[in-house]
């Protein structure tokens, strides 16, 4: 206790564990493309996304015979610029992507918290819930979801959420379980705090973690679901400029050689789920409390 | 001895139930105990002799397998027992406060000290985060942390085990109750820091005119830390009075057995005496006395009836039929 006796030898708080370099630098550099594209669609794209002309469909990207400048990964049926729905494209699934993974989120981790810290009767009701929505294919109940609402940006983002809370769910409430028997929940209790008030204050900031990690995991699979979801025609209604309706735009071109309207989404589809991935492993390892010495 | 008791305890017992109520373990049986504001009383007792439980239902924060089946806790005079969670969430912290078994663990890693040592005072009386803060860095100073005005801003992990333990003592004492019950806090300590740490509790004791409930199955604690002892047996308390007297003159064969386990400087060399046998299931206690079947005196009777809380001298009773001859049941004098 050499403390006790020299105010000096008291240590500062370490203020930055968290350095912009420690960033991992593949999925970083996507996440930020695609984020600054989405926002600044309005000046990037050289089109506009929706009005073609058909004197010009079907034009090839502009390293190929017939390809030009102007429309540099050339044209859809209908003569609208690819390049310029790519980039509202992203716009669409980056918020249909965020929205719907902190709609999932915010249900799924209140659902978590409350069936574990209650526990009991209102732990098998919530429970016997989730396991009945995961045993239901995702993707067949989100169809079935958006053929009763009806398509809609909004209604993609309602549906994923109540699709994929779930899988929130259970992460949250076994972490609760386990953090329930922590001795500062029971010295909150003791010194009187509600119910409430320690799942407010002393298990939610403890799950944030794990659900944070969890939601950018879950932004690829939401992001793919919701590509699915346009593709099918239940998604973004056309002629907003999703990736997934581009795909099902371009799906009968692929026989005829027009692989650009189709590769192209494709690829940008690919890129965001990697970079999402990547970047929700990273923060895995780092978010863990272990490793960060809590 | 003529003041009021701050905390009555009247026949109180606390069973565990089983699902369907197929199994019944009597943890807490028939106890009763009384503490005088600035007293000390120390519950000792092994593993599994419902020491925790008991502290647990004073609080009124048991399990949910746990009920309080009778008697009555009185704190100044009001009984606890029927009172709602609700009521008794605002006794918790406020009036009573409890340090648990593992004060290292006790702390919200995500949260900086001052918010957890100011948060019972933003509960109980409503303080703003600010007024609370300022509050936070008295306490600190008055359970010895040095240049709290840096230590409030700081996170559990950058403290010491010591320190950490006497920033849940702060907690603990931060809204003023009128008793504090320690469930063995010490036992996660190593020994010059449970000695700093058990003079602070005194200290703080002598301040506040703290009622102190402490819960160990550390006699040296005991006989240093407190004015009354009660030893608990299987649920119940066995023998109960002054420290001194207990621990110079036990009435009961388990407490006269417990010092004898205990290592003493004066006697060297001599084998360390230990309880024959096991404590008894608590689900299935026999018919008499449950400390018989190891007691070295027990005769006929202790098997058959249990022996009823007799008063050995003023101040001091006991369990069992040793004593009969020398006291008058206690249940013969009417309600206590």
């Amino acid at each position: 206790m050499s403390a006790t006796t020299d105010p000096a030898a008291v240590p500062t708080t370490p203020t930055r564990y968290f350095r912009l370099r420690d960033l991992p630098i593949i999925p970083t550099t996507i996440l930020v493309t695609v984020v600054f594209v989405a926002v600044f669609a309005d000046f990037l794209a050289p089109h506009d996304p929706q009005v073609g002309s058909l004197t010009s469909r079907f034009l090839p990207p502009f390293w190929q015979a017939g390809g030009v400048m102007t429309h540099p990964f050339g044209t859809d049926h209908l003569g609208r610029d690819v390049l310029s729905r790519l980039i509202f494209g992203a716009r669409v699934s980056l918020v249909v992507g965020f929205t719907a993974v902190l709609v999932a989120g915010a249900i799924g981790t209140t659902m978590g918290i409350i069936s574990g810290y209650l526990g009991g009767w209102v732990d098998q009701v919530v429970m016997r819930l989730t396991d009945t929505w995961l045993a239901l294919p995702a993707l067949a109940f989100a169809i079935f979801l958006a053929a009763i609402v009806g398509p809609s940006e909004m209604n993609i983002v309602i549906i994923l959420g109540a699709v994929y809370w779930t899988r929130y769910a259970r992460v949250v409430r076994g972490e609760v379980l386990s953090l329930k028997e922590r001795e500062f929940v029971r010295l909150a209790i003791v010194a009187g705090c509600s119910k409430w008030t320690i799942m407010r204050r002393h298990i939610l900031p403890n799950v944030i973690n794990s659900a944070i990690v969890l939601a950018t995991l879950m932004l690829g699979i939401v992001i793919v679901t919701e590509a699915s979801l346009s593709f099918l025609g239940v998604g973004v209604p056309p002629p907003k400029p999703a990736w997934g309706v581009m795909l099902s735009d371009g799906k009968q071109g692929l026989m005829v050689g027009y692989w650009w309207l189709t590769v192209m989404p494709g690829f940008c589809i690919m890129l965001l789920v990697l970079a999402s991935n990547l970047m929700g492993d990273w923060l895995r390892v780092k978010l863990d409390p272990q490793l960060r010495q809590l | 001895m003529d003041e009021s008791p701050l905390l009555e305890l009247r026949n109180l017992s606390t069973h565990y139930i089983s699902q369907g109520g197929s199994r019944v373990v009597r943890a807490v049986d028939d106890v009763s105990l009384s503490l005088r504001a600035g007293e000390t009383l120390g519950i000792v007792g092994e593993s599994g002799s419902g020491k925790s439980t008991l502290a647990l239902s004073m609080m009124r924060v048991l399990p949910p397998a746990a009920r309080i089946t009778n008697g009555q806790l009185l704190l100044n005079g009001e009984d606890l027992v029927p009172k709602s969670d609700d009521e008794m969430r605002h006794i918790r912290g406020k009036q009573i406060a409890m340090i648990l078994q593992d004060p290292m663990a006790s702390l919200n890693p995500l949260f900086t000290i001052g918010d957890q040592v100011g948060e019972p005072l933003r509960l109980h009386e409503g303080a703003s985060r600010r007024s609370a803060w300022e509050r936070a860095i008295g306490l600190l100073k008055a359970v010895r942390i040095p240049s709290p005005e840096t230590r409030v801003k700081q996170y559990p992990h950058e403290m010491s085990g010591g320190m950490r333990q006497r920033i849940v003592g702060a907690i603990g004492i931060s809204c003023e109750p009128r008793l504090l019950i320690a469930d063995e806090p010490t036992t996660s300590l190593d020994l010059t820091i449970q000695a700093q740490y058990l003079k602070l509790l005194r200290d703080l004791q002598a301040e506040h005119n703290l009622g102190l409930i402490f819960i160990t199955h550390n006699l040296g604690i005991v006989a240093r830390m407190c004015d009354q002892l009660a030893v608990m047996y299987a649920g119940r308390i066995v023998e109960t009075g002054p420290v001194s007297d207990v621990f110079n003159r036990p009435a009961h064969p388990y407490t006269a057995a417990l010092l004898r386990s205990i290592p003493r400087m004066t006697q060297a060399r001599e084998r360390l005496t230990a309880i024959e046998g096991q404590p008894p299931d608590p689900s299935t206690l026999p018919p008499g006395c449950a400390f018989a079947g190891r007691c070295p005196s027990a005769f006929d009777r202790c098997r058959r009836e249990a022996p009823p809380v007799m008063d050995v001298a003023p101040g001091r009773n006991a369990r069992c039929w040793l004593v009969e001859d020398q006291a008058v049941p206690v249940a013969t004098r009417g309600a206590a």
